[in-house]
């Protein structure tokens, strides 16, 4: 029992090593948020002193915040919306394009993402969709697309089709059978989807960063950063570090909750190639 | 595509006489009407990468060869101008090394340590659930929270490294992370490590999950040492995942862009301009 105990320990010591080393910055921030520092609106002692600056700041964090929750909720809409059809199209369909049309939507991984942001807002601009949330969404949803669309191929391919086949004999359309048999069976390929849509509109920076131009319509990310040089060139550190808190907790609280279904979802084969 | 699909129901089958056969008993109409429902599906995944996708690579094929500041509008062709006065920039060249340089260090240093966290936490001990969630939570945070974040500890004033240093005795004045080129990329890279590390991790773990036991078996049998075995059996089973994960790496790190804006602007004396 010793002996073996004794065997594990360097095992420990490094795996526990490593996990302060990952968990240090986030402890820290959570904890340099609330201590106090000149130079902030938190001078001394602890407090939220920094979540006050930071909800009158500018728009006020509601604002902000509200602006995060409507992009995130309509990306991830979005998103689920048309890889759920392109994905059973895919899986089950044969029609003329099929190949080519997937292709290029895997394509939108290989171009960089900044090149594309520029004509988008071009084009945004005639669609009347510029400097607007609706627009911003649109464009988050579009570059979720190829992991979104493959992520829910490979879910439909891994139903069994007699599943399918009998809803369909019994009388159901193509659209019965996707809302009353395949919708639960592709069920953790669509949490993985909508999580990963969420994750990646909440925290986006750049796209707002050249597609929002008022800066009432900024989501988070870019209001925190814009936070930080805000008075004169005086960094207030203690803000910014308020603003990473409450960008991180959504993310952090979503993700432990659903990460069983998120693993397993990536497990189960969108990179089984 | 969309304008497409009912002329094929007109031709194949009048609308009035598909009703009844929805159900037909021979496979030509059935097939028919599958393609045209296969063809509604795929509708709304063709339209956004055709208006959003499609449209805007024309687009920016176009720019590139005209004159087209983004508030004045299009002012014509003049290539391939814009490309010399890319290359001529003197911030062209140095930015490419840069990329380069930056794309080498973290995709040895990340992937070297996402396998020794895969290898860590693929092992059935007690514990290895909770540093599997531990190593990969910093992968919920985004890169522009991350680079914020790490903005913060890396401060000479306020964060906690320069202090921790300088209590321990190793610096006598506060360290300044970003002050060099040289401690600029590499606290860059230190961040993009940490961030997606445990990304990484996963994508090795299910290449490693999916080696057969078997094989391990085989191999201690004969006596192969822990060394032999994951240098025999491991890596070249682990291949197709470790080329993904260089792949994935690779792209993402010449396309960098978010923790360079916020952490560094580019600075100091514009050491850290990426390509991008």
């Amino acid at each position: 029992m010793l002996t073996r105990a004794l065997g594990r320990t360097p095992y420990y010591v490094v795996a526990a090593g490593l996990a302060v080393i990952f968990l240090f910055p986030l402890l820290w921030n959570a904890w340099a948020s609330v201590d106090g520092q000149p130079g902030t609106a938190q001078e001394t002692g602890y407090g939220l002193g920094n979540y006050r600056t930071l909800l009158d700041y500018d728009a006020g964090l509601w604002r902000y915040l509200g602006n995060s929750t409507i992009v995130s909720a309509l990306t991830v809409a979005l998103t689920l919306g048309v890889s759920l059809l392109g994905g059973y199209a895919f899986a089950r369909f044969d029609f003329p394009g099929k190949n080519l049309l997937f292709l290029l939507t895997l394509a939108i991984l290989m171009v960089p993402y900044a090149t594309l942001l520029i004509p988008l807002y071009v084009l945004l601009g005639r669609l009347h969709l510029q400097n607007s949330l609706l627009g911003l969404s649109l464009v988050l949803a579009m570059f979720q697309l190829p992991f979104a669309t493959f992520m829910m191929r490979i879910s439909f391919e891994a139903v069994p089709r007699e599943l399918e086949e009998s809803a369909l004999v019994d009388g159901c359309g193509t659209a019965g059978a996707l809302r009353r048999v395949l919708l639960p069976a592709v069920r953790p390929g669509l949490i993985t989807v909508g999580l990963f849509a969420f994750l990646a509109a909440w925290n986006d920076f750049i796209a707002p960063l050249i597609l929002i131009s008022d800066s009432e319509k900024a989501p988070l990310p870019l209001a925190v950063a814009n936070l930080r040089q805000q008075s004169m060139g005086a960094v207030d550190y203690g803000a910014t570090e308020a603003g990473v808190v409450v960008l991180a907790v959504p993310c952090l609280l979503l993700f432990l909750l659903l990460q069983r279904h998120y693993v397993r979802g990536f497990m189960s084969g969108a990179l089984k190639g | 595509m969309q304008v497409k699909a009912p002329d094929r129901a007109t031709t194949a089958d009048r609308p009035v006489v598909r009703r009844p056969a929805r159900r037909p008993r021979t496979a030509a109409p059935r097939m028919h009407s599958r393609t045209i429902q296969g063809l509604g599906y795929a509708a709304p995944t063709a339209v956004f990468v055709t208006v959003f996708f499609l449209l805007p690579l024309l687009l920016v094929g176009r720019m590139s060869l005209s004159d087209w500041p983004l508030l004045a509008g299009d002012r014509g062709g003049n290539a391939p101008e814009n490309y010399t006065d890319v290359t001529d920039s003197p911030l062209f060249w140095p930015a490419v090394r840069f990329t380069l340089l930056y794309t080498g260090i973290v995709t040895v240093v990340l992937l070297g340590l996402a396998l020794l966290l895969a290898l860590l936490v693929q092992e059935s001990r007690p514990g290895a659930g909770f540093f599997r969630t531990v190593y990969f939570l910093p992968g919920a945070l985004g890169l522009a929270s991350a680079s914020l974040l790490f903005w913060g500890l890396y401060s000479p004033t306020t964060g906690p490294l320069s202090r921790l240093l300088e209590r321990l005795g190793l610096v006598d004045d506060p360290v300044s992370f970003l002050g060099t080129p040289t401690s600029a990329l590499l606290s860059t890279v230190f961040l993009v490590v940490w961030k997606f590390a445990g990304f990484y991790m996963l994508i090795l773990l299910v290449g490693l999950q999916r080696i057969p036991h078997e094989v391990y078996e085989a191999a201690r049998m004969d006596g192969a040492s822990r060394g032999q075995i994951f240098r025999s059996i491991t890596l070249p089973l682990l291949r197709p995942s470790l080329a993904l994960s260089l792949l994935l790496c690779v792209t993402g790190s010449l396309l960098a862009f978010d923790q360079f804006f916020v952490l560094t602007k580019g600075g100091p004396d514009n050491s850290t301009v990426t390509v991008v």
